[in-house]
């Protein structure tokens, strides 16, 4: 039997740059419901940050027209909470390789590869599921719990 | 974003104010690069303390700014980030690569 979520949000937006401040807002704005702290909420809107980078920088560099992202997300009884960032781009051919740390596939630009090592650092579990060609869903995984003071 | 220059000598200090993200870096990244070249600078001072939020595209910024300085024989510094900003920063180990400042506040 699964719990259902107390709360949930999602919405979509298309891949431009000007919308990475967008979806951290957004993703802020659902999560500060639970009151969180100053870090955990600076973790997750530096997680959301890399997963909508990656859609526009990656998954959608060779299209032209509308790219969508969709972000969802969900909190639990325990403070459990979900994010999902998800394109239908180019999908990734190997997720442990690009996992990695400091791996990229970017050249002319000034990516470090540190985007998926960072999600993994300041989440408690990140997942990726990938289709060559469909697209990219990235599931970052948190819990908010405000320490008792 | 905005940025304020400092020249003394021929050390640059670049003043970053507000988010860096993929789109802002991009921005800053010309912006910066252009007052390096115009002033001619040997040093460079990244200084950060007023970044409210950075995620790998500053680390990039970085990075990046620290490669052309050291291209053209001269240096890039850290300074004064957010303890927020020096964990991004860190995670890839960047103070390996180039000194981390903390200054006293004026
Ligand atoms: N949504 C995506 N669609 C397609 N490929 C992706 C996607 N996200 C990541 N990748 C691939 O995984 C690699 C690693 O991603 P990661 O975010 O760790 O580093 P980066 O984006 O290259 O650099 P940084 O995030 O440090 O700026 C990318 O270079 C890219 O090849
Ligand atoms: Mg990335």
């Amino acid at each position: 039997m699964s719990i259902s979520p107390l709360n949930r949000f999602k919405a979509e937006f298309p891949a431009k740059s000007i919308n990475e401040g967008y979806a951290r807002m957004v993703a802020a704005a659902f999560v500060s419901q639970l009151d969180p702290t100053v870090a955990d909420l600076a973790d997750i809107k530096t997680a959301v940050s890399e997963a909508v980078t990656n859609c526009i920088v990656h998954a959608y560099r060779d299209k032209t027209d509308y790219c969508p992202i969709y972000i969802t997300g969900a909190y639990y009884p325990d403070g459990k909470t979900v994010i999902t960032v998800r394109d239908k781009g180019c999908g990734i051919e190997d997720i442990s390789k690009a996992v990695t740390p400091l791996y990229t596939t970017d050249t002319g630009g000034e990516r470090s590869g540190m985007g998926f090592t960072i999600m993994e650092s300041f989440c408690d579990k990140m997942t990726v599921s990938s289709r060559v060609g469909k697209g990219t869903t990235v599931r970052l995984v948190k819990k908010i719990v405000r320490p008792q003071s | 974003m905005h940025i304020d220059y400092k020249l003394r000598g021929t050390t640059l200090t670049a003043s970053l104010h507000g988010e860096i993200d993929h789109h802002t870096a991009a921005i800053a990244r010309s912006e910066i690069d252009m007052e390096i070249d115009r002033v001619k600078a040997t040093g460079l001072n990244l200084d950060l303390s007023d970044i409210s939020f950075c995620d790998s595209s500053g680390l990039g910024l970085v990075m990046g700014r620290l490669k052309k300085m050291k291209a053209g024989g001269g240096s890039a510094v850290v300074v004064n980030p957010s303890e927020r900003v020096e964990k991004v920063l860190t995670l890839a180990g960047i103070d390996t690569l180039m000194p981390i400042k903390k200054e006293e506040r004026k």
